[in-house]
């Protein structure tokens, strides 16, 4: 049933994505070099080497870094975990782990800013415990908390995606020619599930440098992510040219971020599942 | 072909409240080509997997060379295994799939490199070293499963159906192969399959088992012209499988016919099993045959005509290059020492005497 | 080897890590002490004061309405459209592919501050524009749900249903149609999900007076956090909870669990 006919059927989306898609990122290019009168000019790419904007670039950078390795660090291990697990359980406590993601994604980091105020959750309880308060809250710190907890299960599910495709015989063949269990770990578990790592560490990576809403919430005006500049520029400043421009930036890091990972990724696959 | 290389003693495995092993005995001598046969679900694999380390027996000891090795782990065992899907590892190439045992052992990056040329030629795919392993044909790659096995140089090598993946002409060609192979390297090989062909064309020793027991342990021509049970002679070959009187000795009543045979002791009047291959049985003039019958069916098979012929009420399977056609009347005649007496099952797990003594 | 426990304790740990704001926002829920996250005693008070307050219950229902509305619209365009990219050749599917993706790898903000300006040329941000947002990122969630299950769909079966007389219509929704259900259910699941996650989008294209539960929230926690809020979260999680288990137990288990 395939034939030139059905093409057309791509039609109405072809339309939608030319309309809602690219025509607004060319919109955003426009934007981005042009001034306020409708001339060309660079300012507002270059406006990022201004030192406000340069810190605010540099704090996303940590940040995404940051918190795709603590992701990576927590998650990797619970994948092996939840493999060692008999089949029969394992797919209702992964269900339990993939759970909290479905929560609406500003209650649970309004969640984090009881547990981390100055008279929050845990400095109530550290009073309990006569232990003295912390301060936590409006700091990179508790921004990046925040960060782990929301992006942690989109690492969980592709490392555990791709951990649970390796088969046991190839496990029990390294264990036959005399491997112990760290160096099958080492060079026969880990590289075959590089690819899950690999979307992990993107669908990580790229939300959690471009984030404005949870550094807003958890780190106050302390934290300026450039998404936070960004967000400031258009609404409240209204210049969309500015806007603009750091968003294409932002656009370009994107691009390199993933361009890196493609190198990483030489094998497809891993990606489509969430 | 004498000393006692593995001994397994008294094994037990159980899963889930079966017994998939039952107080099984066995012995594999050294330099012996012995075949674990059996239907799916007999405890052949299981009985490999004991073997390999990769699973622990609930009862009884694996005793390799002398020490007791039950509880050892797999990667301390002085043998290898050749999976059943190969269990190559895809991230790595050829070279590195076999040096992958070498390297763990720590040996020298120029012994190393002179193995994987060694077995790389031994299996005779020269130059594939720096081949990705999902380029390979199931063929290669099996043969590089056997490679990265065998360059560890190991006493024993245990191999869990490796042909059963592969088309018949390869399985075939790879038959020659293996036993060439072992005839090479003079290591013992442990092999398991379902396919009594593969076991009776490699074997120097058939195991056949069936629920968990060993049913015969003997060399292909033993357990071919000389099944010790019912079970055995059903799973090897082709045969008629006929129940019997036992009138006295060197005489058997089969469908009410009296055939002279030439087994002893099976004592008077008792209820026995017969089978008789299908190539032993002669067709003949009416006349002279023992019993009379017709000839149901004919079907040309190249080598021979595959005939059945009713008589007495049962349909026997005959092999032979004379044809009869379909509906002629002939005799059937047995020459005495192509019956084969057997006991009747004492349990319904067809338990076999332990004749490996 | 890892020992058990070790496993049992790392497993507790992060589930512990994962649930304690669900935990806390349930406890504070029932917590009369309106201001101060001690407890002072055991209220229903926030449950009742939901129902009355016509801010929150709006934006219950503009996010239910937009989610349904939207992933419906997004599963329409997206079935029609996987159809017409399966039948294209290699490179057109590629670059179809490509397209697809860029909702899906673009930064939020990117994609959001792009519609907004257009929308800002062209209409008045409204519930139009934000529902045509949640469209455009909804759909490829479809797409790419959906053209795997038409790639491998059963050429042959389509084809011997003709062959024993079946019109293409009928063979078409006998044959191939219970084959792409499950994709086309879970494009449709995933494209509403995000909507109702959604607050990066709504933020920018939405018009004065729309709120969703997101947007609400964030106005609600910049202004203070009210304990109505601690109420919805914990009716929110419970439904998700019933929802999800209910979705596990009607699809055949297996498929849902890797959505």
């Amino acid at each position: 049933m395939n034939s030139p006919k059905k093409t057309w059927f791509a039609f109405p989306y072809i339309l939608w994505i030319i309309g809602f898609t690219l025509i607004p990122l060319g919109l955003v290019l426009y934007y981005a070099f042009t001034g306020a009168d409708g001339g060309f000019t660079l300012a507002n790419v270059l406006a990022i080497t201004e030192p406000v904007h340069l810190k605010s670039l540099w704090t996303s950078l940590k940040m995404a870094f940051l918190t795709t390795l603590i992701c990576f660090i927590l998650a990797y291990p619970l994948g092996l975990v939840l493999c060692s697990l008999n089949l029969k359980k394992s797919n209702f406590i992964i269900f339990l782990f993939i759970l909290p993601m479905w929560m609406n994604f500003l209650l649970r980091t309004m969640a984090w800013q009881l547990i981390l105020s100055t008279n929050g959750v845990l400095n109530t309880l550290l009073g309990f415990l006569h232990l003295p308060k912390v301060h936590i809250i409006y700091t990179f710190q508790a921004v990046l908390i925040g960060m782990v907890y929301d992006f942690l299960p989109f690492m969980i599910l592709p490392i555990y995606n791709s951990l649970s495709s390796i088969g046991d015989d190839v496990v029990e063949a390294g264990k036959d020619l005399g491997a112990g269990y760290f160096t099958i770990l080492r060079k026969i578990i880990f590289p075959l599930s590089l690819p899950g790592v690999i979307s992990g560490i993107t669908m990580v990576f790229v939300p959690s440098m471009t984030s404005f809403v949870i550094s807003n919430i958890l780190g106050g005006s302390n934290t300026l992510l450039i998404g936070n500049i960004i967000e400031q520029e258009f609404t409240y400043n209204f210049n969309w040219n500015l806007g603009s421009g750091l968003s294409f930036v932002l656009l370009v890091f994107t691009l390199i971020s993933m361009g890196l990972m493609s190198v990483f990724d030489k094998s497809e696959g891993g990606t489509n599942k969430w | 072909m004498s000393n006692r290389l593995i001994d397994l003693q008294h094994i037990t495995k159980i899963f889930d409240g079966e017994k998939i092993l039952d107080d099984l005995n066995l012995y594999i001598r050294e330099n012996e080509f012995l075949t674990l046969l059996g239907p799916s679900g007999c405890g052949k694999t299981t009985t490999l997997r004991i073997i390999g380390g990769f699973l622990f027996p609930d009862e009884g000891s694996v005793i390799f060379d002398g020490k007791n090795i039950t509880q050892l782990a797999p990667n301390k065992r002085q043998l290898n295994t050749v999976f059943q899907k190969y269990a190559l590892f895809p991230n790595m190439n050829v070279a590195e799939n076999i040096a992958f045992g070498l390297r763990i052992k720590k040996k020298s990056k120029a012994y190393i490199d002179d193995k994987i040329k060694y077995a790389l030629k031994l299996v005779n795919l020269d130059g594939y070293e720096k081949r990705k392993i999902d380029a390979l044909s199931g063929g290669q790659q099996q043969r590089i499963a056997i490679a990265r096995a065998i360059v560890n140089e190991p006493k024993v090598l245990l191999l869990d159906e490796p042909l059963g993946a592969l088309d018949l002409k390869m399985r075939q060609d790879m038959q020659y192969e293996l036993i060439r192979l072992k005839n090479e390297l003079g290591i013992t090989f442990v092999y398991v399959t379902h396919d009594q062909e593969e076991a009776l064309t490699m074997s120097d020793t058939i195991v056949v088992m069936n629920g968990g027991y060993i049913q015969q342990i003997g060399t292909p021509e033993d357990i071919y012209n000389e099944p010790q049970n019912a079970f055995v002679a059903d799973f090897i070959g082709d045969s008629n499988l006929l129940g019997g009187t036992m009138i006295q000795d060197r005489l058997v009543e089969i469908l009410g016919a009296k055939f002279l045979c030439v087994d002893e002791g099976f004592g008077t009047n008792n209820p026995v099993d017969v089978v008789i291959r299908p190539e032993d049985v002669e067709l003949v003039k009416p006349e002279v045959g023992i019993i009379k019958g017709r000839v149901t069916s004919v079907i040309f098979k190249g080598v021979h005509y595959e005939m059945t012929v009713l008589a007495n009420n049962f349909e026997w399977l005959v092999h032979s290059t004379d044809m009869y056609p379909a509906d002629s009347e002939v005799g059937i005649f047995v020459k005495p020492f192509n019956i084969q007496i057997m006991h009747k099952p004492e349990s319904e797990d067809e338990k076999a005497v332990d004749i490996n003594e | 080897m890892v020992k058990t426990w070790v496993k049992r304790l790392y497993m507790a740990f992060i589930f512990l890590l994962l649930y304690l704001p669900i935990i806390v926002l349930v406890v504070l829920s029932f917590n009369k002490s309106k201001a101060r996250v001690t407890w002072s005693g055991f209220t229903f008070q926030w449950y009742a004061n939901l129902f009355d307050n016509s801010r929150i219950t709006d934006a219950f229902t503009t996010t239910l309405t937009l989610a349904f509305g939207s992933a419906l619209a997004a599963t329409i365009i997206g079935v029609v459209g996987a159809i017409g990219i399966s039948a294209m050749k290699k490179r057109n599917y590629s670059i179809m592919l490509g397209a697809t993706n860029i909702p899906m790898l673009n930064a939020e903000i990117v994609t959001a501050l792009s519609l907004t300006l257009l929308f800002i040329r062209f209409i008045k941000l409204g519930i139009t524009t934000v529902f045509i947002g949640h469209v455009t990122f909804g759909v490829p969630y479809v797409i790419l749900n959906v053209l795997p299950r038409l790639r491998t769909l059963n050429k042959n079966a389509y084809e011997a249903a003709l062959d024993l007389g079946a019109t293409p219509l009928y063979a078409f929704f006998k044959v191939c149609w219970p084959e792409l259900m499950p994709g086309i259910m879970s494009g449709f699941l995933m494209a509403a999900t995000m909507s109702m996650d959604d607050f990066v989008i709504t933020y920018f294209t939405r018009g004065p007076g729309i709120n969703t539960i997101s947007t609400m929230v964030y106005s609600e926690v910049k202004r203070g956090i009210q304990p109505e809020m601690y109420a919805l979260s914990t009716l929110l999680f419970l439904l998700i909870l019933v929802l999800l288990l209910l979705f596990n137990f009607l699809s055949g288990r297996k498929n849902s669990m890797e959505v």
